[in-house]
């Protein structure tokens, strides 16, 4: 079994000979990494993508907005503009970026992003969904294929922090944690804590 | 810190064989599997133990051609070979570790091992001690002396190499906290292991005349490492563990320069200290003119120390290791400076001990680019923590002479001369000073108010030095200030940067590229280990 460590700088150092430079193939490197420590098919997808541009290196991105258009896009360029630009870009909601190739690879940038920002992601890409949580765990929803090699669009979404739960829930739940508070007598109001009854002193 | 400063550290309280002892001197040594044959070939396996965690060396002694000994990479065999197991190894690991761990960079282990090593014999030390001992009696100490080991590593391997355990499955283990302490523990089990080699095979020679290696003699010994250019990239790659070393050796520094009062014990052990590794120093050998010039020098600046310490110093001075340090920054060279600032920490072990544990790092916290920041931030820190880099010129060919690059042969780092050799189109990503100074350019032509990732969009090929000038704007120290493909550059004082943390001594450069050390000379025997003392580094006798 190949270690992380190994994919790490094995990952870097293909995606430097793939033409990317060495603080992108860096970025790659950990990506991946972070794929395969999640459980993801990071290095097939990283395989297949950096044969395909190796005659033909992708552009690069320009400022990423609210609707991101090209022949082609690269996961790498604009995962990783992404990932650099994510506090900008949580003001917009919902970004999309169309002609992707091999979407698994954005996913590692936007799971990083996710992080820093503190913040719930939905990706939506054909019929899979793809709910990202503080790099802390992925939940995967009909993702046919390990490997994809262009979708048409691919949709971000950043999630407004609210509760995945009703209220109806929370208030049971919370009324049964009650019944491990003890009632206080007068006795205990008074001896139970450190603050006087009154402290206008 | 400039290079050359760093290249004249030496070891200290806070070194990692030292602090490996400390940590693990209450644990259970034990020799579980010693299965040699008359010549010393076989498996042998040695291992701590404490509650419920044990870790475990397995070594491979074979037989090896002279012509196939080499300490170089490309050596394809080894008189010995190790690998440090966590837990108790099955019968099924120890045929699967055999059939892997003697062949170490083409042989793959898992995710259970946790370090991997080789070693040579120092064929003269070995053969003389094992044929005095078949004889009934102790080897030459003068011999001895002059080598230092019987076993020489040539590579300790970690976190991940060849399939070993990636660092994050073991990180939180209290015990390990300290960086490098697996790397630590194989070498000094590796130790034991020459021992009961040369007993084992002197006994099978001549069984009713050979006695055992005295163990004054053993305790002396150390075990020897020929360190090449690998260690180099690794200062550079890991930036925070390198600001983490040194902040803790200036912290240390800082906080015993504070101290008002100095208790006489306390001046007396260091003196004890000094006295007793002044013998240690006069038995450093190497033919090395530039490192026989850092002895010279390190040499010269201790008498003149003694007189400074002898006529000009009292405990009844306030603050007197300030003065010391003062004067040893004013009167003496970096080699004897950083020797007295090594002395300091000796008497202080509640200013160490805390230090120990905040010495490893997690490079990953701090790899990504906080793209938010304005263009004038990345500036500022430019001008702040590369003053010197910024000023160099690079189109001068001296600056740009040399470039790093991975040999295709044993994927190990190498330097070569930019304009004679093959292969610069290749070159890593070390040439820090040189892309700084690229990026410094690039910035002050960019408007300021731009965000860096703007700026990123536009510059990606700078990308790797904009993150690390981040990274040296929280960890001052994790910058080498110098100018890694110079023409001037000392690559062998990278090594010694890191073998000084390792506590290695006895540096003896082979030449600009490569090294030996001595490491454990005078460290308590395993079954001494409960009842040393921490300054057995001082115990050489020659």
């Amino acid at each position: 079994m190949q270690s992380l460590s190994e994919i790490d700088t094995t990952s870097k150092r293909a995606s430097k000979a793939a033409g990317f430079s060495w603080g992108i193939s860096e970025e790659i490197g950990k990506g991946v990494r972070n794929l395969e420590l999640f459980g993801l098919p990071g290095i097939i997808n990283l395989n297949l993508y950096l044969k395909k541009i190796k005659k033909n290196h992708p552009e690069k991105i320009n400022k990423i907005g609210k609707e991101n258009k090209n022949r082609e896009l690269c996961p790498i360029y604009c995962g990783v503009a992404f990932l650099d630009q994510c506090r900008e870009l949580e003001t917009l909601n919902k970004i999309k970026f169309y002609n992707v190739n091999y979407p698994m690879l954005i996913l590692s940038f936007i799971n990083k992003a996710s992080e820093v920002l503190g913040k719930r992601i939905l990706i939506k890409f054909n019929n899979s969904s793809i709910l990202i949580n503080f790099n802390k765990s992925i939940l995967l929803q009909n993702l046919e294929n390990k490997t994809i090699s262009t979708v048409k669009e691919v949709s971000i979404e950043f999630l407004k922090d609210k509760n995945s739960f009703p209220k109806q829930d929370w208030k049971e739940l919370y009324k049964l944690s009650e019944e491990t508070f003890v009632e206080e007598s007068e006795s205990l109001k008074t001896q139970g804590a450190g603050a006087g009854l009154t402290d206008n002193d | 810190m400039k290079l050359s400063r760093l290249g004249s550290f030496h070891q200290s309280k806070l070194s990692f064989l030292r602090s490996f002892i400390r940590e693990f001197k209450d644990w259970d040594y034990e020799r579980n599997l010693f299965d040699l044959d008359e010549n010393g070939y076989g498996t042998a396996i040695y291992s701590f133990s404490k509650n419920q965690r044990s870790y475990s060396l397995v070594c491979f002694a074979q037989h090896i051609n002279p012509e196939e000994r080499s300490d170089r990479v490309i050596a394809t065999k080894w008189d010995a070979a190790f690998v440090l197991h966590d837990g108790v190894p099955t019968k099924e690991d120890i045929k699967r570790l055999k059939e892997n761990v003697p062949k170490q960079e083409v042989g793959r282990v898992s995710c259970k091992e946790l370090t991997l090593s080789r070693a040579n014999k120092s064929v003269r030390a070995f053969d003389h001690v094992v044929d005095s001992l078949s004889q009934g009696k102790q080897p030459n100490k003068k011999l001895l002396n002059k080598v230092g080991y019987l076993y020489r590593t040539t590579a300790v391997y970690g976190s991940g190499k060849f399939g070993l355990a990636d660092r994050f499955r073991i990180k939180d283990r209290k015990e390990i906290y300290g960086p490098f302490r697996l790397e630590m523990m194989l070498v000094y089990i590796v130790r034991q292991f020459t021992f009961d080699q040369v007993n084992h095979i002197a006994k099978s020679k001549n069984p009713d005349k050979a006695i055992e290696l005295d163990l004054n003699i053993a305790r002396n010994l150390g075990i020897g490492n020929s360190t090449g250019l690998g260690m180099a990239p690794f200062i550079v790659n890991h930036p925070t563990l390198l600001h983490n070393w040194i902040y803790c050796r200036e912290k240390a520094l800082k906080e015993i320069r504070s101290l008002e009062k100095v208790e006489i014990n306390e001046l007396n052990f260091f003196k004890e200290c000094l006295a007793k590794s002044k013998t240690s120093i006069n038995s450093w050998v190497t033919d090395s003119k530039y490192q026989n010039n850092k002895i010279n020098s390190l040499k010269n600046g201790l008498v003149k120390f003694d007189q400074f310490l002898k006529n000009e110093c009292s405990v009844k001075q306030k603050y007197l290791w300030n003065k010391i340090y003062t004067w040893a920054e004013n009167n003496l060279e970096d080699e004897c400076l950083e020797y007295v600032v090594s002395m300091m920490m000796e008497p202080y072990d509640a200013i160490i001990d805390p230090l120990i544990n905040n010495m490893s790092s997690e490079e990953d916290e701090h790899f990504t680019i906080p793209a938010y920041k304005k263009v004038s931030d990345l500036k500022k820190i430019l001008e702040n923590n590369y003053k010197s880099i910024i000023k160099i010129d690079f189109n001068e060919k001296n600056s740009n002479f040399n470039f790093w690059f991975i040999s295709k042969n044993k994927e190990e780092p190498r330097v070569a001369n930019r304009y004679e050799e093959l292969g610069a189109e290749l070159e890593q990503p070390l040439a820090i000073a040189r892309d700084i100074k690229k990026l410094y350019e690039k910035i002050i032509k960019e408007e300021p108010a731009n965000t860096i990732a703007e700026f990123l969009l536009k510059n990606d090929e700078v990308r790797h030095v904009v993150r690390r000038a981040f990274i040296v704007d929280q960890f001052p120290y994790s910058e080498i200030q110098d100018n890694t493909i110079g023409a001037s550059l000392v690559p062998i004082d990278m090594l010694r940067l890191k073998l000084s943390f390792f506590g290695a001594v006895k540096f003896d450069p082979r030449s600009d590229k490569w090294l030996r050390i001595n490491m454990y000379q005078g460290a308590p025997l395993s079954h001494e280990m409960k009842t040393s003392n921490d300054t057995w580094v001082y115990n050489v006798v020659n």
